[in-house]
C-alpha cells in the first residue's frame, strides 16, 4: 500500500477524470475495430488469411509502404535543406520564409490537390507552356499516375518536415561548428562528422511524423492517382462504403494501427523518444 | 613527452582593425609575440578582445592591416588551415562524441592512422589528467573536467598557436585558481605560444609573460606584469590593472598604489609627511586593512595597510600623516 502510495504521484489524481474519458473513447471504438476484424462476416481469422491469399490486397500493401518511404525521404531532404537555409540566414528573410511555410500549412490539402492537376496535368499550365515553346509535342504524364501521387503529398508534407528539423537546428551551439572548422575539418567534414550527428534526433522526428501521416493519407492518391494507383487508406474507405466488408476493413485498420506502435517501439529501442519529440531525454 | 613546434610560433598583428559598418570594434593595433609567450589581452568588456582573437584565428575577415605567422601573411588562409589550437569561451565540445574521440578530432580529420590517434590521445589525457573520463560524454564532466577536454582537443594536433577567450570564465573562484596553475604548468611543459583573453586583472598579473591592456579596440599599454603594475602609463592602465590614487599636481597627474602608502598618527612618523589629514573609514579585510583619508587639501585617498602592520590601531575620525617611497608615486601621460 504504502509502495502503491509512493510511486503514484498525487499529480495523477489531478488528470485522471480526463485520462479516463480520453481512454475510454480512444479504447472504445479501436478495440470495436479490432473485434470486428475478427468476428465480421464470421468469427475466426479469415479477413487476416486474405492477406496471404488475395494479391490486390498484398499489393496494395506495398505500393501504400513503397510511396510512404519515397515520400518520407523526399521530404525530409527537402525540408532538411529549407530547415538549414532558415536557420542560417538572416533574421528577416527567416520571418518571411516562415511566413510562407506556415501559409502552405494551412491551406487545405484539397485546394493544395487541385492546384496540382492545374498546373501538371494533361492540359495544365506546364504542359501548355512546354508545348507552346515547343519542347515537347506531347503532354509529359505529372498527373494520375504515382509520379503524380509523390508529388503531391512530398508537397503537403514538407512542413511537417521543417518544423521539427527547425526546432533541431535552432537549438545548435553554432561555436561546435567553429570549433570543428578550427580544428582542421573542411565544411564537408564538419558537416558529416558533428553538423549531420547533432541534427539526427530531428531527422527521426519528422521522419516518423511524415511516414506516420502519410500511412493515412486519402485525398491525394486518389485525386492525383487518378484512380491508378490505390492505396491503403483508400482501400479500406472503399470496403466500409461502397462494398461494406467492414471486417476487411476493419482488419487493415488494425494492422496499420500495430505497424505503427511497432514501429515506434524499434525506435524507442535505439534511442529516447523523449529526446525525439523535444523531451530533455 | 609532448614536443613543442619549437621552430615555431611566432605571431605579427600589423595595424589591424575591424569595422562592424561603420562601427570600429578593432582599431589599428600592432603586436609582436614570441614564440612560446604566454600573452594576455585585458580590457573591458566591449573592448574587441574576443573580435581580436577571432580575426587570429581566422573566423572574422580583417578590414585593414595584415595578420603573419612566422614572417609569412596568414590574413587569406582560411580558419581550418591556419592550425591554431582554440580553446572556446563555454568550450564548445561535440556533445555526441566521447572524450576520447573529442580530443582525437582534429588528428582524425587529418585521416592520421588509428593507432597514432589512439597514441597522441592518450598522451593529452594524461597531460590533462583524464585518462580515466575517457570514455564519458561531455555532458557527463564537471565544468573544470570539460574545459581540460577543450585545452586537450585544441593542443591534441601540436599547434604552433593556441588561443583562449575566457577560458575560465564559466568556472568558481576555487576552482579558477586551481585550473590557472594547471594551465600555466601545461603552457610551461608545451612551449606552445598562448593567447589568453581574460577581463579578470588578477589572472592576467599571475599567468602572462606579457599583457596587452585594449580599450574601445586599442591598445592602451604592453608590458610584462611587473611593468604595467609598477610604471602605467596613463589612468586606464593605472585603474584597471589593480587599484591606483590620482595625486593632480601642477606638473602633471601621479599615480600612487594604495599599499604603497604608510600611514601614521599625526607626529609620530619620521620625517616630514607626504600629506596630512583625517580617517574618513576603515574597513577590516582580515589580512588587510582598507582606510579612505581625505586630506587637508581636500584630496580623496585610499590606503591599503596589512593588519599586522596596524600595531597601534588606528581609529575613524583621528588625524593622520602619509609617507612614500621616493618614485612609488608614478607620474603619467597626458
Ligand atoms: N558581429 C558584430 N557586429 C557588430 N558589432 C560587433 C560584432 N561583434 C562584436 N561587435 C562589437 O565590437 C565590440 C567589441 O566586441 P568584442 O566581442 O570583441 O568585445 P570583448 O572585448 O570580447 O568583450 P567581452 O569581454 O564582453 O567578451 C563590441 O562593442 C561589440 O558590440
Ligand atoms: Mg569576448
Amino acid at each position: 500500500m504504502n509502495a502503491i502510495r509512493k510511486s503514484l504521484h498525487p499529480g495523477w489524481l489531478l488528470v485522471a477524470p480526463f485520462l479516463l474519458l480520453v481512454i475510454a473513447l480512444y479504447l472504445g471504438p479501436i478495440l470495436n475495430i479490432l473485434w470486428l476484424s475478427v468476428t465480421d462476416p464470421e468469427p475466426g481469422m479469415g479477413n487476416y488469411r486474405k492477406l496471404f491469399v488475395s494479391d490486390s490486397l498484398l499489393r496494395i500493401f506495398w505500393t501504400t509502404i513503397r510511396i510512404c518511404l519515397i515520400t518520407t525521404v523526399g521530404s525530409v531532404l527537402l525540408g532538411y535543406s529549407i530547415a538549414y537555409a532558415m536557420v542560417h540566414c538572416h533574421q528577416k528573410q527567416k520571418s518571411y520564409m516562415l511566413t510562407l511555410l506556415l501559409v502552405s500549412f494551412w491551406i487545405s490539402i484539397l485546394v493544395r490537390t487541385f492546384s496540382w492537376l492545374m498546373l501538371l496535368g494533361h492540359r495544365g499550365l506546364v504542359n501548355n507552356a512546354l508545348e507552346g515553346m515547343g519542347v515537347i509535342s506531347e503532354p509529359i504524364a505529372f498527373m494520375r499516375n504515382e509520379l503524380g501521387v509523390l508529388i503531391g503529398m512530398i508537397h503537403y508534407m514538407i512542413p511537417y518536415a521543417v518544423l521539427p528539423l527547425l526546432v533541431n537546428m535552432q537549438s545548435l551551439d553554432m561555436r561546435v561548428m567553429d570549433a570543428s572548422r578550427n580544428l582542421g575539418a573542411s565544411g564537408q567534414q564538419t558537416f558529416m562528422r558533428v553538423y549531420l550527428p547533432l541534427t539526427l534526433p530531428g531527422i527521426v522526428a519528422s521522419s516518423l511524423l511524415i511516414f506516420i501521416l502519410s500511412l493515412g493519407f486519402y485525398v491525394t492518391p486518389a485525386v492525383l492517382g487518378g484512380g491508378k494507383v490505390l492505396m491503403i487508406a483508400e482501400y479500406i474507405s472503399v470496403q466500409l462504403l461502397v462494398t461494406l466488408k467492414w471486417g476487411t476493413a476493419a482488419m487493415l485498420a488494425g494492422l496499420m494501427l500495430f505497424g505503427v506502435l511497432a514501429m515506434l517501439y524499434i525506435m524507442s529501442r535505439f534511442m529516447k523518444l523523449s529526446a525525439v519529440f523535444g523531451g530533455s531525454a | 613527452m609532448f614536443e613543442a613546434n619549437s621552430d615555431k610560433g611566432s605571431l605579427q598583428v600589423r595595424n589591424v582593425s575591424k569595422y562592424f559598418g561603420t562601427f570600429c570594434a578593432v582599431d589599428g593595433i600592432d603586436l609582436e609575440i614570441q614564440r612560446g609567450e604566454f600573452l594576455t589581452l585585458l580590457g573591458p568588456s566591449g573592448s574587441g578582445k574576443t573580435t581580436l582573437l577571432m580575426m587570429i584565428a581566422g573566423f572574422l575577415d580583417i578590414t585593414t592591416g595584415d595578420i603573419a605567422l612566422d614572417g609569412n601573411s596568414i590574413s587569406d588562409v582560411p580558419a581550418e588551415k591556419r592550425n591554431f589550437g582554440m580553446v572556446f569561451q563555454g568550450y564548445a565540445l561535440f556533445p555526441h562524441m566521447t572524450v576520447r574521440e573529442n580530443v582525437g578530432y582534429a588528428l582524425s580529420v587529418r585521416k592520421r592512422p588509428e593507432s597514432e590517434i589512439r597514441e597522441k590521445v592518450n598522451e593529452m589525457l594524461d597531460l590533462v589528467q583524464l585518462t580515466e573520463f575517457a570514455d564519458r560524454k561531455p555532458g557527463q564532466l564537471s565544468g573544470g573536467q570539460q574545459q581540460r577536454v577543450a585545452l586537450a582537443r585544441a593542443l591534441c594536433f601540436e599547434p604552433p598557436v593556441l588561443l583562449l577567450d575566457e577560458p575560465l570564465g564559466a568556472l568558481d573562484k576555487k576552482l579558477r585558481v586551481e585550473v590557472q596553475d594547471q594551465l600555466k604548468d601545461i603552457h610551461r611543459r608545451v612551449g606552445t605560444t598562448f593567447i589568453y583573453v581574460t577581463h579578470d586583472q588578477e589572472e592576467a598579473l599571475s599567468m602572462s609573460d606579457r599583457i596587452v591592456i585594449m580599450r574601445d579596440g586599442a591598445v592602451e599599454q604592453v608590458g610584462t606584469p611587473y611593468e604595467l603594475y609598477e610604471k602605467p602609463i596613463n589612468e586606464f592602465a593605472a585603474g584597471f590593472l589593480g587599484k591606483s590614487n590620482f595625486l593632480h599636481r601642477s606638473d602633471g597627474v601621479y599615480a600612487l598604489r594604495p599599499e604603497k602608502i604608510d600611514i601614521r598618527p599625526s607626529g609620530t612618523g619620521e620625517g616630514e609627511p607626504r600629506l596630512s589629514g583625517t580617517i574618513q573609514s576603515i574597513t577590516y579585510f582580515g589580512s588587510m586593512q582598507r582606510i579612505m583619508f581625505l586630506t587637508t587639501d581636500g584630496e580623496e585617498l585610499e590606503v591599503d595597510i596589512d593588519s599586522w602592520r596596524n600595531r597601534d590601531p588606528l581609529a575613524e575620525g583621528q588625524s593622520a600623516d602619509l609617507f612614500w617611497d621616493k618614485g612609488a608615486a608614478v607620474k603619467l601621460e597626458e
